[in-house]
């Protein structure tokens, strides 16, 4: 278990150590977690020096606008963090407005103490902060109406908090939120003891936790006026185009010629990256007065380059250097280590082995990537939509050579993350080509530079070999997970995880989801880092990261064992989710969640024609101790040529506590259509070096006409929320596969899924 | 200078006339609801109509342009109310939202010419629009609510008509 998620229950994160303040300043009143321990006496002892770590605040005009220290990608955590905000403060939603931070840390998030957003990590990590934060506004404020309505404060039990009003029924004196800050009496300090002591609302409560309110940033997204990081515009701005090199890594810059480029109006220079945060190697920016003219110039520079060590590298031999790696006894460090395999084996009355691949993909967010610098004085000012405003402004201080304390990340709403925005490579040119031409530069990458310098999700082989006894049941399996390892490239050991056999710590951002809530007494998962794909193909979170292929090979054998020893593959999961042990509780919900989604779709209840077939998997994304409970029906066409059609993906979900249902759905339906495109469409391929793949005819997402039907179904138990962003991603490719096995007897064992291979498969 | 005919006004940009359009609006004229995806015409994020045809913006030259008509998502409906944009937000459409003024350029000129469409006359049309955050069953739900709506009112509207 890696540090970060350790301790995600809200009680025992750092947040319990810090104050919370409610005081009145200039613009209204603002309302947040203290910034560092003891700032509460700070305040009572010197107001106007003080500068609470501002979640919100509430203007004198009754607008109530919340910080949100969230990217936000789609996933409309913004609105989402002011809805669970407006809950416990009891303001009306038309009021809410959100606001998208900086990387100052007072915004950092409670729980993890960064600012970072992925691992549909938010809305369970930051649930119980921003409810208690709700609640300390809204005490604030009733007290104060009290005051100001004249009333002894034990009478602000008999208040009533509602739609932005403070009512008093018996004497019907009532103030608006705006009156109250107007009055200036809102100010209250609460010890880390007293926010602690507020009683939350129950369920039963909720006017605003489970109502599917209009999403704040969407009017904005439909009229042109969201503004997005490359619609930033600084005055006397200048533009710059990024070439990069034949090779996805490791190239450097020979010479460039610059004589044709200077032929192009309004170019201004071509800057060659002196990059010391290795995250670049072998970028010029060509910078000009417009992007079209950048985008000229760029392509007028003629730049000879050292191909580098990973020159002639491929995805064939990044494959073959993955088996070699797992074929060694000694390689890669544990993850699990239950029981001994090795003897279960011996003693099993069958073994089943497989080899399960997943190819290089790109996550090719709709904005390309971009960043715009200016230096200012001695700060540096980024605009840029970032998922990782902590890191990517620490990359930026490197860029220009400067401690990160002096950079300043402004967010903007983003044209799509998927974990591409994690990382920090568009700092880099923008930094350093501001640097050279004195003046604010935004970087703006080609679709072909963001395609061929993707930190993609690596290319993966997955070696399982699994063990039943005479009863048919799974007593043993071995789980290799070969990969480069996206997470170890940050060089935060936070973020890495110890292995069981001390052998160091692993990337377990590539073998999370091997640590199933499946029953096997003897389970072990070896994590092997491809140490030529690390180099040659840095990789990176891509949404849903390491579940995106664990459980393709994990769901996949499952259904291959039940095939060997002649069960229904969904009762044979529902057997090992016995909840026994460790996996009590989760397995539970992960088979209930199954029986749902078998429910919904009518999973063995009718006969289906000829070449049709269902497929079902379940999974436990993201990681064991944020996990959240999916399943999958696929129901497939498979015709003779091995063409697969899919007809309709049902998908059942538990999250516990559903703040908003509509936003569930769309989150749960698009994660489900990126499985179905991972599994079926996208395909990266990697020749000398190079991603061959550069924009949108050879790399391919899912399009209107590829959409079957998809059905939802939504599980609210009543536990706490869990994240709801990633996990129907993973789940979609197995029960694909399971579904062509059972339309036409064909196991494919490679992503994405061809008609080739599906004919390759059939039987003769 | 070119001189180009937008959302109604005449505005001249100080750019070459080999500039592809998509450049110019978004930097000259700073109307940056138009998107930049891919800058091949593969994705349809940049589309805006040119005398009433949905076309690419970034395969589409100053020079193309001349005399013409153009239309962007901020001059669609004076204030943001095309039945398309009350119905985007009526099924919540977006998420990232990066795609959708292409999205909706795109399905204006559609109902421009058919006010009803079937769902595969609609995926037919749409297909070039990439989202990559898959919000497309919503994206049809909206057009056929706006249909729907434009309908309504056009019947309305001939309801009241004297004649």
């Amino acid at each position: 278990m890696n540090k970060h998620v350790n301790n995600i229950t809200p009680e025992t994160a750092d947040l319990s150590r810090r104050s919370f303040l409610v005081g009145t300043a200039a613009s209204g009143l603002v309302l947040g977690y203290a910034g560092v321990p003891g700032i509460g006496e700070a305040l009572a002892a010197a107001p106007a020096n003080f500068e609470p770590s501002v979640w919100y605040a509430i203007s004198p005009d009754g607008l109530v606008t919340v910080t949100c220290g969230k990217a936000d990608m789609g996933q409309h955590i913004a609105s989402t963090m002011a809805q669970i905000v407006c809950e416990e403060l009891g303001a009306k939603w038309s009021d809410m407005r959100v606001n998208l931070a900086s990387n100052d840390p007072k915004f950092n998030d409670p729980v993890l103490g960064a600012q970072i957003t992925g691992g549909s990590w938010s809305t369970m990590m930051n649930f119980d902060a921003m409810s208690r934060a709700g609640a300390a506004g809204r005490i604030a404020l009733t007290e104060a109406a009290a005051a100001a309505m004249g009333l002894p404060p034990y009478f602000k039990d008999q208040l009533v908090v509602r739609d932005s009003m403070v009512t008093h029924p018996k004497s019907k004196k009532q103030m608006s939120f705006g009156d109250i800050v107007k009055s200036g009496k809102a100010t209250k300090t609460f010890t880390p003891d007293e926010l602690k002591a507020i009683k939350l609302k129950t369920p039963d409560q909720y006017t605003m936790i489970g109502v599917s309110v209009p999403q704040l940033d969407i009017p904005s997204k439909t009229n042109g006026t969201a503004k997005y990081g490359i619609d930033v515009m600084l005055p006397g701005m200048a533009y710059g185009a990024i070439v990069t090199p034949p090779v996805r890594f490791g190239a450097t810059v020979k010479s460039v010629d610059d004589a044709e480029a200077k032929k192009v109006p309004g170019f201004i220079k071509a800057v060659i990256l002196d990059d010391k945060t290795q995250t670049t190697s072998g970028w010029v920016v060509a910078v000009a007065g417009t992007y079209a003219n950048a985008r000229k110039a760029a392509q007028a520079l003629k730049i000879a380059y050292d191909g580098g060590p990973n020159a002639k590298v491929s995805s064939q031999s990044l494959l073959d250097e993955a088996k070699r790696l797992q074929k060694l006894e000694d390689s890669g460090q544990f993850f699990v280590k239950d029981g001994d395999p090795s003897a279960a084996f011996g003693a099993a009355a069958k073994v089943v082995e497989a080899e399960y691949t997943t190819s290089i993909n790109i996550h090719a967010p709709m904005e390309p990537m971009n960043a715009t610098a200016e230096f200012k004085g001695d700060i540096l000012h980024i605009y840029s939509g970032n998922q990782f405003a902590t890191r990517s402004g620490a990359i930026a201080a490197g860029a220009a050579g400067i401690d990160p304390k002096f950079v300043v990340m402004h967010q903007l709403w983003l044209g799509g993350g998927f974990g591409r925005r994690l990382d920090a490579d568009m700092m880099v040119p923008a930094v350093q080509a501001a640097k050279a031409v004195g003046k604010p530069v935004k970087v703006i990458y080609s679709r072909e530079n963001d395609m061929t310098m993707d930190f993609s999700r690596p290319l993966t082989y997955q070696k399982v070999k699994a063990g039943v006894d005479g009863d048919g049941k799974l007593t043993a399996l071995s789980h290799d997970v070969v990969s480069a390892w996206p997470t170890q490239r940050w060089g935060i050991p936070d973020f890495l995880t110890p292995s069981v056999d001390k052998k160091g710590p692993l990337d377990s951002f590539t073998v999370n989801g091997a640590d199933f809530f499946y029953t096997v007494p003897n389970h072990h998962v070896r994590a092997i880092k491809n140490e030529l794909a690390h180099n040659a193909t840095p990789s990176g979170q891509l949404r849903s990261v390491a579940p995106g292929w664990t459980f393709w090979a994990i769901e996949s054998m499952i259904d291959e064992i039940a095939v060997a020893t002649g069960k229904d593959p969904a009762q044979f999961r529902i057997a090992l989710l016995d909840g026994k042990g460790k996996n009590d509780g989760g397995a539970q919900r992960l088979r209930n969640t199954l029986l749902a989604a078998m429910g919904l779709s009518g999973y063995g209840t009718r006969q289906l024609p000829k070449g049709e077939g269902m497929g079902v998997a379940c999974v436990s994304s993201q990681e064991r101790a944020t996990a959240s409970w999916t399943a999958c029906v696929a129901h497939v066409a498979v015709a003779p040529s091995g063409e697969v059609t899919v007809k309709k993906l049902t998908v059942a979900t538990d999250v516990g506590t559903q703040v908003h249902p509509d936003n569930i759905r769309a989150q749960v339906e698009g994660a489900a259509l990126w499985g179905l495109s991972l599994a079926m469409y996208e395909k990266a391929t990697l020749k000398d070096g190079g991603i061959e793949q550069t924009n949108f005819d050879s790399y391919t997402p899912l399009r209107m006409s590829q959409m079957p039907e998809v059905a939802v179904a939504v599980i609210a138990n009543g536990e706490k929320a869990t994240g709801v962003g990633e996990p129907a991603v993973t789940v979609v490719a197995p029960a694909i596969g399971n579904a062509i096995f059972n339309a036409s007897g064909a196991r494919v064992r490679a992503l994405p899924i061809t008609a080739e291979a599906v004919k390759g498969a059939m039987k003769a | 200078m070119p001189t180009l005919t937008i959302n109604g006004r005449s505005l001249s940009v100080d750019a070459a006339n080999d500039t592809p359009l998509l450049w110019a609006i978004r930097e000259q004229l700073q109307m940056t609801g138009t998107k930049f995806g891919c800058g091949a015409g593969l994705c349809g994020a940049c589309t805006v109509h040119v005398n009433g045809e949905a076309v690419r913006s970034c395969q589409t030259m100053l020079s193309d342009v001349a005399g013409k008509k153009i239309t962007t998502i901020e001059g669609l409906a004076p204030k943001g109310d095309h039945p398309l944009q009350k119905a985007w937000i009526a099924e919540q459409v977006p998420q990232c939202g990066y795609c959708q003024s292409g999205q909706i350029m795109q399905a204006a000129s559609l109902l421009a010419k058919n006010p009803n469409p079937t769902k595969d006359e609609v995926v037919a049309h749409m297909d070039g629009n990439l989202c990559r955050c898959m919000t497309y069953s919503r994206i049809q739900k909206a057009i056929m609510r706006a249909a729907t709506e434009m309908r309504t009112a056009s019947a309305s509207g001939n309801e009241r008509s004297p004649t």
